[in-house]
Formats: structure tokens, sequence, C-alpha cells
């Protein structure tokens, strides 16, 4: 890891350890600065912390949130749950997937909340919602 | 110059209402960011003077001032059928206060109930808890005053309030709803739960998935740290587990663990955060609170039927025509809600069936649309109201594909901890593809040796994989450690019961007892 990087970890780690239960604080930092959370990083964490690296990685494994590697394409979180399944968002899977063509992932997820007005996507931390099958490419294309 | 308001509540926003807002203030006017009302097929509802518009586009905004739109005008919104039907005991503020105004909050009956517990006293205010009959809205239906009690009773050098608000299942929005609009009121809830066992420091654990919510909180906390003080506040973010809104394996989560589910006993209410006395509860448990001890414990209880007491925030959702949020007496039945104020599915095509409860929530056919809202009568025909999410569905849905799903879902959000959840799910969703795919699966290796004497060699018929999805399910159900495997069955075997056709099955026997 370089020198920068390690000393924001640092950083982000000294921030942080203060708190009860600081693992889940450090590794939303993390990977909220840096996009992913490298095997050096959990290093330093365990470090820090006190714990085994084993832990660590048991812990960043565990939740989807936290990614082992950087995203190699921007990404859209497609709501798969029950509520917008009623709400026909499977129709819009083959499509959608073809509009990205490999250059946006879209990743499924359960749930955003808005279960009246699905199908759903976030991105960022933007919702959107009554998509249909043109919306949901034009939010794909911008991606893009 | 009017007044303008309109929600900034995510659902609103997802739908396009900072752009309508935007509109109206580039007009000149003042734009007040409300709560929103729960209408969420209206969203973006703008309100001027009382009147209502909805769903209104930035185009609109001229119309609406000059009194032209009136193909979304929907008159006074608090007349509204929707909204005037409603008994809205813990969303009483929604729709009309700003939600992170502590001078709103304080004219709209705001800290009356952490006031009162202050002046009755601890044990006091867990006998009005208790009175009150409030049961745990997260699912589980545990009396709430008894938690309270039994926390209050341990010792110990410091105890801990955590909010459960992993609001993960399909179908319910009430959570985010209540903290995006109205978060001084869990706040307070959790003071006075805070004050009543002793506990002087909070978590709310909000998933990663409202964003929103977490804002609004983070500057609630800092707002009201003065008036809630000795108590301390903080929100903490869940990273996308489902399985942590278990209340075990959301302790786990909160110290910094794998969301892994802990054996029970210990109780949290003995051994939780740190392993310290916790209460444990739901964003909607803690926010009935401050009412019932403003307005007093009796009434609260005197809406509701049997033993489930007060309100419901009921939240209506997937293809219904008027989805949203509608807080009532328990005891309303689903095809009111559903067929009534639901108004049928927003297809506009009959409806199949719903899913009460979330993705482990059973789901239930027309035939039973009699059945009242109430914790026990769910369970006797063994489904769940859960978090109080119902999901519609058309004549279009497949549920074979959805009893799979089920299965999926469990499979993909499983901790790991025990093997009926963790290997039960993916067998199960295998077992429901080969019954789809007419693939029943022959006998292996080790099952046709000669050493294995009494092992039928003949494949299975499509009859014995049906026994033995049952027979999985019977295990799950009884076999797991918490509510994700053990009720996993419900979707799937109600799905089976009901629908036999979707799995290419004429009649199914044996699951008649399930």
């Amino acid at each position: 890891m370089a020198d920068g990087q390690s000393t924001r970890l640092d950083e982000i780690i000294a921030d942080h350890i203060g708190r009860e239960g600081p693992l889940l604080p450090i590794l939303h930092a993390v990977q909220a600065t840096f996009g992913f959370i490298s095997e050096d990083a959990r290093r330093q964490i365990a470090e820090a912390l006190n714990l085994t690296r084993a832990e660590v990685h048991g812990v960043v494994s565990f939740y989807h949130d936290f990614k082992p590697a950087p995203a190699e394409r921007p990404v859209l979180k497609l709501c798969r749950a029950e509520a917008c399944k009623a709400r026909g968002v499977e129709a819009l899977v083959a499509d959608a997937q073809a509009t990205a063509d490999g250059r946006v992932e879209i990743e499924t997820i359960y749930c955003l909340g808005l279960c009246s007005v699905g199908p759903n996507a976030m991105i960022g931390k933007s919702v959107h919602a009554r998509l249909d099958g043109p919306k949901l490419n034009a939010l794909i294309r911008e991606l893009a | 110059m009017v007044t303008v308001r309109i929600s900034d509540d995510a659902l609103a926003i997802a739908c396009g209402a900072d752009d309508v807002a935007a509109a109206f203030e580039r007009a000149g006017h003042v734009v007040e960011r409300v709560s929103s009302w729960g209408m969420q097929w209206l969203e973006p509802l703008v309100e001027v003077d009382g009147i209502g518009f909805g769903p209104a586009a930035p185009a609109d905004a001229q119309a609406i001032l000059d009194g032209g739109a009136d193909a979304i005008c929907i008159g006074p919104i608090a007349a509204h059928p929707f909204i005037a039907t409603q008994q809205r005991l813990t969303f009483a503020r929604a729709g009309k206060t700003r939600p992170l105004s502590l001078d709103d909050y304080r004219a709209t009956g705001g800290w009356l109930g952490l006031a009162r517990a202050r002046e009755i006293g601890p044990d006091a205010t867990i006998e009005d808890v208790l009175a009150s009959g409030l049961r745990g809205r997260g699912g589980a239906g545990f009396p709430t005053g008894i938690k309270w009690r039994t926390v209050a009773g341990a010792r110990a050098d410091q105890k801990y309030i955590v909010c459960n608000a992993d609001e993960g299942d399909s179908a319910t929005f009430a959570d985010r709803m209540l903290m995006e609009g109205d978060p001084y009121c869990l706040i307070e809830g959790m003071a006075i739960a805070g004050f009543a066992v002793g506990a002087t420091r909070g978590y709310i654990y909000v998933r990663s998935e409202y964003p929103h919510a977490i804002a609004k909180l983070d500057a609630a906390i800092r707002a009201s740290a003065d008036i809630v003080a000795p108590f301390v506040l903080e929100v903490r973010e869940g990273a996308g587990a489902y399985v942590c809104g278990e209340e075990t394996s959301l302790l786990n989560s909160l110290e910094g663990k794998r969301g892994e589910v802990r054996a029970k006993p210990p109780i949290p209410a003995l051994e939780g955060l740190f392993g310290r006395p916790t209460i444990v509860n739901n964003v909607l448990s803690l926010a009935a609170v401050p009412y019932i001890l403003a307005e007093g414990p009796k009434a609260y209880a005197d809406y509701g039927m049997g033993r489930s007491r007060g309100t419901m925030p009921i939240q209506l959702a997937g293809n219904i025509r008027h989805g949203g949020l509608y807080e009532t007496a328990f005891g309303i039945s689903l095809g009111k809600l559903v067929n009534e104020i639901g108004g049928g599915t927003d297809s506009g095509r009959p409806v199949k069936g719903v899913q009460v409860g979330g993705p482990l929530g059973a789901y239930l056919h027309p035939d039973q649309f009699d059945i009242p809202f109430d914790y026990e009568a769910y369970s006797a025909v063994d489904a769940l109201i859960g978090h109080g999410g119902i999901t519609v569905f058309d004549d279009t849905a497949d549920m074979a594909g959805m009893a799979r799903f089920a299965m999926e879902f469990c499979a993909a959000e499983s901790c790991g901890k025990c093997t009926p959840c963790r290997i039960g799910s993916i067998r199960g969703r295998e077992l429901i593809e080969r019954i789809l795919a007419r693939a029943p699966r022959s006998r292996d290796t080790v099952e046709t040796l000669p050493q294995i004497h009494n092992a039928p060699t003949a494949p299975r018929a499509l009859e014995d994989e049906i026994q033995l999805l049952e027979d999985l399910c019977e295990t799950m159900k009884f076999g797991s450690l918490c509510a994700l495997g053990g009720f996993t069955p419900y979707p799937v075997m109600s799905a089976l019961k009901h629908w036999p056709e979707d799995f290419g099955v004429a009649r199914v026997r044996a699951v008649e007892t399930v």
C-alpha cells in the first residue's frame, strides 16, 4: 500500500478506535474512501484493533457492502425482492443487462423500502423509483 | 407568494420530489419540506393550503398555483378517505411537520411522554408500557413491557437500548418513514426506555440502504442531545446483511463481528450488547412509547382486538393501486386492506395472492381475506403479520417461482451458523427446481451399492420430491436457530398449498396439515 494511503488509513482508524465496537465504522469509512478494502488495509486494521487478520477478513467477507477489490465498472443496484417482483422487475432484467453490456455492473439487492412504487434502483446514495424499461435503460446508459 | 409543502421522504425524492420543489422555488415561493403523508401512489404530493395535488411533475407547478391543476387535485388531504379512515397514533405527525424542526415537534406534543416518564419514575413508566399491551412490532410480538422489566431488574455497570432499524423485509417501509419523517419521536421513545431501565447509551442500527434515514437521524440526535441527556445516542450503519435484522446477529454486528446469530439463552435482556443487559426493540415499538406515556396506557390499549392491542402501521406494497402507510387498530380484515383501502392491484388484474410479513411470511389466498389483522389469528393459519408489510401479486405471478425465490433469498442471506438454514435453503432451491423441471433426482452411487440393503433403487417420483420438500421445510422450521431459516418454510409451503398448479402438481395431500 502506498504511504499516502496507509497514512489516510491510520487517520480513519484513529477517528473511530475510541468508539465501542469500532470495526464496522472503520470498514465503512475505508470502503467509502478507497472504494474497497484491500488485503493491506485489513492487515493494518487488524493490527490496530488487536484482532487477527482472519477475524477482520471474516467480517469483511460477511457483509455484502464491503468489497475485497475495487469495482471495475460503475454499479447500479437493482431491487429484486418480492414487492419489486410483484411490480414486474424481472421482466426488465434481461434488457437491462443487454444495455449494460459489461460497462455497468447491475448488482442485485433486496429492498430499498420504496415497495409501493417499484421497480426501484439505487446508484450511490440516490434512489430511483417507478422504473420501466426505458427509464432503467436510461439510468444505465448515463452511468456507462 | 404561497407556502408549498412537499415531502422530503426518500420515496418522494425517488419519485422526483426535489425537482418539483425546485420548480416552486424558481417561481419564488417558499417550499417547506415536510414528512410524507404516506399516500405513496400520489408522490410527489404537493400541498397548498391543505389541498393536495399528486402525483405532481415540475411542469404542473404553475397550474397548481393558478388553481388549474384539476386533474391531479385530490382536495383537502386530511379529509382524503385513505387518511381520514386511519387511526394514527405513532404516525400522528406524518405529513404535518418538518422532520428536523424541534419547534414543530414540541408544538405537536413532542417530549410530553419523556416529561411524564421523568415525573412518574422508572417503575411506573414500565408499568404503563406493560398496561398498554404493546408488543414488539418487529415481528415476534413479544410484550415490550416484559422485556423492559427484565432489563430493569438486571444489575450491571452499563445497560444499552438498541433500536433495530434494519428493516430488510420487502414490503416494509414504516421504520424508514418514521426515521425520516419523525426522528425525534424515535429518539424520545429510546430516551424513555433508557430512563425506565437505567440505560445511558443507545444505538440505532440502520441498514445502509437507508442513507436518507441515517442523515436525518444523525442531525436529529445532534439537535436533541441536551433534551435527552444524560442518555447518549448514536447511529450505526449496517452493511447489507439481511440477517442483521435478527436481534442477536444485530448485536454481533454492533460489536464489530460477523452478523452471526447467537444461540439463546442467554437472552439479550440479560446478556446483550458487549454482554450487558440490553433492550432490543424495533423502531415502531419504541416510537409507540411517547404516545403511551403522554396519553396513558389505556388510550393506547383501547384500540385493537384480543391480545393485539393498539395500532399497527400497515404497509401496503407490491402490485397495489393505493400503496402506502395505513396505521389502524388491530382487527382489520386483509380483504378490506387489499381491496377497499388498497384499491386492488395496480395492474387492474385480479389479485392472485398476498404475502404478509415480508420474505418470511406466508402467501395468503383471496379465500382467506376475512382474516383479521391480529398476531394470534395469523399464527392460527400458519402465517405471520411480521412487521406489517403486505405485498400484493396479480394473476400473472408465478407462485412456484416465488417459493423458489424464498429459498434462494434464504441461501443468499443465511449467516451460516446453523445447518438447516445454511444447507437446507440451497437444497430447497434445488428441490423446487427439480420439481418444476419434472426431473426427479435419480439414486446416487452410494444408494445403489449392494451394501445399502434398504435404500430404494428406483429414481424418485414427483410425489417423493414433494414429500422431501415438506420434510425439509419441517426440518428448517424446527431446527433453525432464528427466524430466517425457521420461517422460510412459510412462503414455500403456503405457495405449494394454495397454488399447487403453479408447481405442476394436481393437488397436494400432506400439506393440508401445514
